[in-house]
């Protein structure tokens, strides 16, 4: 038991974010297993996936005009949605009060991609290009209806805070790979379609109860990309190494005295302080990429802050292996307007996201990276508000929704589940959030049902007591 | 850092698992006792299947339950035959290798040890005696063990300690250096480090009872209730703000000085409970009583469109019972909100019964609106606010009596207005002249199309926030007013009025102004009222006279779709030369998008009281009256002259009904803002409660009525079974947890773990305590005081929680070194230190430190209470998220707002305060019992780097400079002292001496940089040389930093 222990801790020697490991409550079993697998990066079982870019699109993308075609409802175009598919769900009280809820069919075209023939409108060329690459999941669903308990349950399995985040999970049961970065890393970005959309929470990357250093460090688009990271004005790299130093020297004589092994480990969080300041401008630092390279993600790439910015980013992360990359992109939320600022939104995502996954593959990246792309829900068949021949809106709707997923372990050109002629219930192969976060952790090596930690008196997990692995995503 | 530095905690925890398991067979022979030694192994391997959850429950079999576990089971057989472990199912389905049949099962992935299988057996041997779960039972005040040693420790507590420390084969450490104890004593009761002042006192002090003058002195400081408070604020999930997706601000501060002032005042425990749960129930509840009830308001409110009100006031519920079961009796009970408890005997029944007496609040359930409290409220003026109401209604009665004077004058007034009138209306033309303007353009890219009518209809670019700007000629003569006129056009969205998808806009002011020819000065327009035929709800045409940005005009866009018409008049016309010009802009700041999309723009010259929005608009028998002589015309004439005169024209009348008017706005004004909190109101009748399947909120079962859990005491006769009924249960001594729950939350406070390690949990999963006697005599001795003494010269009572923590500090235990030199076996055998062989040593919270920063420094705002205050943050701290709610845009305070003590730093939860988040402070959702004591490089980058702590380095320094000492040496050995507490070594003093003398090299060779770094914070250093002061900034960085420094030693 010892000298597994030991090992496994030398082993990942140097990562400081590992020293939450020390106070993990599993069982000895698992700390074998983690010897056992850690090259993989898995702890239960060998890891497919090394790491993870959740590409999360918050607002709720709108699934039938992007992924899920129902080229059949123009012959229903304004109708009242039947009883019969309705089912007496609740509604939003956005909508409850609607008299009527007319059908509305897309007014995008879609087409079929790539040898597997997935369906993609005509918002997403770029990502279509990757048909044979993406697993879609028509079939999603989720139990909120508004926004923030849906996507703190995307992000906790709990549609109520306090929960930790499926990144401080990820962090907690893998540590971090890289001795210079955070094991778990937050981009967010404001649409263009809806600029005052959804707000996101501290908590949606939160440690919930687990200790705080698996929190998500979330960069920030002004400022200091991590808090504190500048030295004052007047203080240089030499000047602060200098007042290191002195501070090392203070601190060793004051272990001398008590000899608490605490103190040695906060003069090693200093030097690992230190090591950031220069380990995160290097990572923001693109002057060394080339032209092109830039480019092929689009337009905003140059605007700091942008999706496509963070898409590159998110890339430079993935070369430095931070293990849970998660980018933010908000502005899917369309009650009204949708034709109008979908496009808006599709425009920001589509083509950064294709040249980021074109980068993985080119840099070898693909194949032990898992990458998700999808909301919180998705939307209603029926107008929010009046039906015209260019223009509508739709309401929240948890009753189905499309996520895709692609990468390490993930069988591409493959649609799992259907969703009924309305696309408002499933009708084959439903994959509910806490089944979809299963599988994320599969395929890093984590059992769901085995990662635990123990808060007043219960041991809690991300799944709650639920989750099935998707069976059907995995190669 | 070489990875084996933070291996010896590891180690030393390994060691102690070992240790744990030999001391149990130690007591190899010793009787089992069931609470120590089988309920942990029953709860943790069998009670999941076998215990209190009827759902889950495995082969009808129960093993929480002494008369269920000896039944004869489904099978015949029987689970446990006491004093025959042979005979009993359990032993024998434990031993077993069959994965078919070993228990517990091996997917369950718990198996048992060797030692738990044999606990088990010798436990059926010795008659499988049950014990309910210890927590539940009330206490039993222990015997105060080492009698004879009564007179080297007699405060018990050392006394309980040393018994187990003794038979472990330790002793107490010595006693910590005076400096270091005071330093520990005042950080820990009052949050502050003590003064140089305080530390010499002490050290001079040779008194016997030096160190009780000094704890007398801390319990009695105004700042104690602040230190006390911080941790209830996490329990109670107190914030500034409510939270969920728009999360705007609320104002509860006065719940908050409350707390600092019960913990100043020394409210007894139970009174404290009491007034918190239900202060609003007592007899003639005072407004301090109903304040403290604002607890169980803290919790977060949901504003989010699209909610179903009851869905939200069913969680606010059951937000309260988790709240108060976590707070005061350290039970999770959230976990009955879908089925039974798993571990504990509570079943899913008896939380709905709990649910009810929370129930009746008169709530909606949803926010009401941003930036305000939500019903139910009450107000607190303070003292200067029933001042400043009394000056008022002074001024009112004076503004009256004016009044009254002036209007015996007015044919005086009126005869000159009637003159000028008269000419008006002679010379005016149509009312409204619509203006051809030569330009329209906006901020943004946004571009204009001239319709037919003479509109513009807007498109392209339709950014967050516009300017539209339109220059057009004017006719020379009075301007008196502009008409805004806004059109519906088929282009807009959802074919209305706006550019927001919704099709709505939202003006926020209409600017204007005259530039007459041959470059004279522009005339600015005071626009003084505006009026409009149409504004939506919340949203009227006078807010854009009102200069506040957050409002503005809207006209209901999205179901609407009229036109609609705004008129704005000028304080005083204008008088516009010939070939002049006119400026109008229309400011769009409000809402994100909310642009106007079609608009047309008019001017008038027709003096107040002429002019409409629909044209001129003079009375016919006014006009009649005009006509007329004044000696022609009737009374009533008369008198409808006057009163129409009163209201369109100006002068000394009007100005006194002004100020009457004004006064009383001002006393309204004044009453609308005063701080207000939300509490707690019981409605007349009780809702009906049920039992919520799966907890949701509209899946209804059972009805239940208001009750308490069978397997605690049942509530006293005499109580009334409500809210109130509960709170005094749950403040009686007949209550098992309340007082081990609190005495075991300050002895983790004091102590570094609590006697239950699991603080936030006293169920049948809690830790078995390190010394149970030990809690149990302080929570009868706290509740029934008899040795405990007298604290800061006030008189004792039951539930003194003063009293309680002075027998603590007093402790020989808590007084001890924390060394660990020379104690390598204490720290292998106690690695956690709940033995306290050693004092207890660990990192500052975020809050102390910054105090500690500001105190040092001299830089701290001591001033209690009061608003939140906005201290630096970083760049956008509320934005880079959110878009939503009041809570936007921070700017820090430029006063000494920014030097206010951490818990006053306004709360924003979902976008909480960096620097406390980082230190592991909670996020504020919902109550949380106990923070994790990390430590990463973020903190390091924290306090090397943040604007407060390096500006606090630089008073540090110049405290240091300023001083009167003469050599470096000296200043520096007084900024160590004032930071640490205690005098440097000469070692110390060399690094510190020598970096300095490097530095202030440095800085004269870099005097720009040397002047940057004091450029850092707001406050002015007075530097003769600024190499110098840099120098001791850098000296002031790295004190800061000590690891002694940022650890209560």
């Amino acid at each position: 038991m010892h000298m597994n222990r030991q090992a496994f801790l030398k082993s990942s020697a140097g990562s400081l974010w590992l020293s939450a490991m020390m106070s993990l409550n599993r069982s000895d079993a698992s700390f074998d297993e983690a010897t056992k697998h850690q090259r993989s990066g898995g702890i239960h079982h060998q890891a497919k996936a090394k790491r993870i870019i959740y590409l999360f699109q918050s607002g709720a993308p709108s699934q039938m005009d992007l992924f899920d075609p129902k080229p059949a409802l123009e012959n229903r175009r304004g109708e009242d949605l039947p009883d019969s598919i309705r089912q007496g769900q609740r509604l939003t009280t956005m909508t409850s009060g609607q008299s009527k809820f007319p059908v509305a069919p897309s007014m995008f075209k879609f087409q079929q991609h790539g040898k597997s023939g997935m369906w993609f409108s005509e918002l997403m060329p770029h990502m279509a290009t990757l048909a044979d690459d993406w697993c879609q999941i028509r079939s999603m669903h989720t139990e909120a209806i508004n926004h923030d308990p849906a996507i703190t349950f995307c992000q906790t399995g709990s549609q109520l805070a306090g929960r930790p985040s499926i990144g401080s999970w990820i962090s907690y049961g893998l540590g971090s790979q890289n001795k210079d970065l955070p094991a778990y890393v937050v981009l967010t970005s404001f649409g263009t379609g809806r600029p005052d959309d959804q707000p996101l929470y501290d908590r949606l990357w939160g440690a919930g109860f687990l200790p705080s250093q698996h929190q998500g460090v979330k960069f920030r688009n002004k400022g200091d990309a991590v808090l504190y990271l500048s030295n004052p004005a007047g203080v240089d790299a030499q000047r602060r190494r200098k007042t290191l130093d002195r501070l090392d020297k203070l601190n060793r004589k004051h272990f001398e005295d008590l000899a608490d092994p605490e103190i040695q480990t906060r003069i090693s969080q200093y030097e690992m302080a230190f090591r950031m300041q220069s380990s995160v401008p290097d990572l923001l630092n693109v002057a060394d990429e080339p032209e092109h390279a830039i480019q092929k993600y689009g337009p905003d790439v140059k605007r700091p802050g942008s999706y496509a910015a963070n898409c590159l980013l998110a890339r430079r992360l993935a070369e430095r292996d931070v293990r849970f990359i998660q980018l933010f992109h908000m502005g899917w939320d369309h009650h009204g307007g949708l034709p109008n600022a979908i496009k808006l939104q599709c425009r920001d995502t589509d083509q950064p996201t294709k040249a980021l996954i074109d980068d993985l593959k080119e840099r070898g990246l693909f194949d032990d990276t898992l990458i998700v792309w999808g909301g919180e829900f998705g939307r209603t068949v029926y107008s929010q508000g009046a039906l015209s021949a260019d223009n509508y809106g739709r309401d929240h709707h948890p009753r189905c929704f499309t996520t895709l997923v692609t990468g390490a372990g993930v069988q591409g050109g493959h649609v799992i589940g259907q969703t009924d002629d309305y696309c408002y219930n499933i009708t084959q192969d439903p994959v509910h959030v806490h089944d979809l976060n299963a599988t994320i952790m599969h395929l890093l090596g984590i059992d769901h049902t085995r990662l635990t930690y123990r808060f007043q008196g219960r041991d809690y997990r991300l799944t709650d007591i639920h989750g099935n692995l998707v069976q059907s995503m995995l190669t | 850092m070489p990875p084996t530095l933070r291996l010896t905690p590891l180690i030393g925890s390994l060691t102690y698992l070992l240790v744990g398991y030999l001391s149990h067979d130690s007591q190899a022979q010793d009787p089992i006792a069931f609470n120590r030694d089988i309920r942990p192994i029953l709860s943790e391997h069998c009670f999941q299947c076998h215990g209190p959850d009827a759902q889950q429950r495995q082969g009808e079999l129960r093993l929480d339950q002494y008369q269920d576990a000896i039944l004869a089971g489904q099978s015949g057989k029987t689970a446990i035959v006491p004093n025959q472990s042979k005979q009993s199912e359990v032993y024998t389905r434990i031993l077993s290798t069959d994965p078919d049949v070993i228990m517990p099962p091996p997917h369950i992935g718990k198996p048992l040890n060797q030692n738990q299988i044999e606990l088990l057996n010798r436990w059926i041997d010795q008659g499988a005696k049950y014990e309910g779960h210890w927590a539940f039972i009330p206490p039993v005040r222990p015997q105060v063990p080492l009698a004879d040693q009564a007179i080297h420790y007699p405060n018990p507590i050392d006394r309980f300690l040393l018994e187990k420390l003794k038979s472990q084969g330790f002793e107490f450490s010595t006693k910590a250096s005076k400096e270091t104890l005071l330093r520990r004593v005042t950080l820990d009761l009052i949050g502050l480090p003590p003064s140089l002042d305080e530390i010499d006192a002490f050290v001079a002090d040779t008194s016997e009872n030096a160190y009780e003058k000094v704890v007398d002195r801390l319990l009695a400081s105004p700042h104690y209730g602040e230190r006390m408070a911080i941790a209830w604020l996490d329990l109670a999930r107190y914030a500034d703000s409510n939270g969920f997706q728009v999360d705007s601000s609320r104002q509860q501060w006065p719940w908050r000085d409350w707390v600092i002032d019960a913990f100043n005042q020394n409210m007894p425990y139970d009174q404290f409970t009491i007034e918190q749960i239900a202060g609003d129930m007592l007899p003639d509840a005072s407004l301090s009583q109903k304040v403290a009830s604002g607890f169980n308001r803290n919790h977060r409110l949901n504003g989010e469109g699209g909610i179903i009100a009851e869905e939200w006031r069913v969680e606010t519920v059951i937000d309260r019972v988790e709240t108060t079961g976590m707070t005061w009796l350290a039970l999770t009970l959230n976990c009955c909100r879908c089925h039974d408890h798993k571990y504990d005997p509570i079943s899913q029944k008896e939380f709905y019964s709990l649910f009810a007496y929370f129930n009746n609040v008169t709530e909606s359930g949803t926010l009401q609106g941003e930036s305000r409290n939500t019903e139910p409220v009450i107000s607190v003026p303070t003292a200067e606010h029933l001042q400043q109401q009394r000056d008022l209604e002074g001024q009112i009665k004076k503004a009256q009596q004016d009044f009254q004077l002036a209007q015996a004058d007015i044919a005086k007034y009126m005869d000159p207005w009637e003159t000028e009138f008269k000419k008006t209306i002679a010379t005016s033309k149509p009312t409204w002249n619509t203006l051809d303007p030569t330009t329209v353009k906006a901020r943004s890219a946004a571009s204009f199309a001239k319709q037919p009518d003479g509109s513009f209809l807007a498109s392209g670019e339709n950014p967050n926030h516009d300017v539209y700007e339109i220059q057009s000629k004017i006719a020379a003569g009075p301007l008196t007013g502009i008409l805004l006129e806004c059109f519906p056009d088929p282009s807009l969205p959802q074919q209305s009025l706006g550019r927001y998808p919704n099709g709505n806009f939202v003006l926020t002011r209409l600017e204007a102004l005259v530039q007459p020819p041959q470059g004279s000065a522009q005339i600015q327009a005071k626009i003084s009222a505006a009026q409009a035929d149409y504004s939506q709800k919340d949203w009227d045409i006078s807010n854009t006279v009102q200069g506040n940005s957050g409002r503005g005009w809207a006209v209901d866009g999205p179901t609407r779709k009229e036109i609609c018409r705004a008129m704005f008049l000028l304080e005083q016309p204008i008088d516009v030369p010939e070939n002049s010009t006119i400026t109008i802009r229309l400011v769009q700041e409000t809402l994100g998008q909310h642009n106007i999309g079609r608009f047309r723009l008019a001017t008038t010259s027709l003096a107040k009281g002429a002019v409409a929005i629909a044209g001129v608009q003079i009375p016919d028998s006014i006009r009649n009256t005009l006509a007329l002589d004044p000696s022609q015309r009737s009374q009533m004439q008369t008198k409808e002259l006057q009163e129409y005169y009163l209201k369109v024209a100006d002068g000394p009348i009007q100005q006194a009904a002004r100020s009457v008017e004004t006064a009383k706005k001002q006393i309204s004004d004044a009453k609308a803002s005063w701080p207000t909190v939300m509490v707690m109101q019981e409605m007349p009748k009780p809702r009906e409660a049920f039992v919520l399947l799966r907890g949701e909120y509209d899946k209804r079962g059972q009805q239940v009525q208001a009750g308490l859990p069978k397997a605690l005491p049942a509530l006293q006769p005499e109580l009334p079974n409500n809210r109130l009924g509960l709170a005094r249960w749950i403040a009686s001594r007949d209550n098992p947890l309340t007082a081990r729950v609190w005495v075991n939350r300050m002895w983790e406070k004091f102590m570094g773990n609590g006697l239950v390690k699991t603080t936030e949990n006293f169920g049948s999963q809690a830790d078995w305590p390190s010394h149970p006697q030990l809690l149990d005599w302080l929570a009868i001795e706290w509740t029934e005081p008899t040795v405990l003494k007298q604290a800061a010269g006030k008189s004792l009572h039951p539930w003194d929680i003063k009293g309680l923590q002075k027998l603590i500090v007093m402790s020989q235990a808590y007084q001890q070194s924390t060394s660990l030199v020379g104690k390598e076996k204490l720290l292998e055998a106690d690695p956690e230190n709940r033995w306290l062989g050693r004092g207890p040593r660990f990192r500052l919270s975020g809050e102390v430190l910054r105090d500690q920063a500001l105190e040092s420094s001299g830089l701290l705002t001591k001033k209690i209470g009061g608003p939140s205050v906005k201290p630096y943050m970083p760049e956008g701290v509320w934005d880079e998220t959110s878009v939503y709610g009041d809570l936007r845009n921070y700017k820090h305070d430029t006063d000494d707002r920014l030097y206010r003590r951490s818990l006053y730093t306004v709360w924003k939860r979902t976008a909480a305060p960096p620097t406390m988040l980082l230190f592991d402070a909670p996020n504020r959702e919902i109550c949380i019992v106990k923070r994790s004591r990390t430590n990463t490089p973020l903190q390091a980058l924290s306090l090397l780097n943040e604007v407060t702590y390096v500006e606090a380095a630089k008073m540090l320094g110049q405290r240091m400079m300023l001083s009167p000492l003469q050599t470096t040496k000296e200043k520096l050995k007084f900024g160590f002292r004032l930071v640490t507490g205690r005098t440097p070594t000469d070692e110390e003093l060399q690094v510190l001496e020598e970096s300095w003398q490097e530095d202030h090299q440095y800085y004269q060779e870099h005097r720009d940089k040397a002047e940057q770094l004091l450029a850092v914070g707001q406050s002015k250093a007075q530097a003769q040389s600024p190499a110098e002061l840099a120098a001791f900034t850098l000296a002031g960085n790295v004190l800061l930093n000590l690891d002694e420094v940022i650890t209560r030693e």
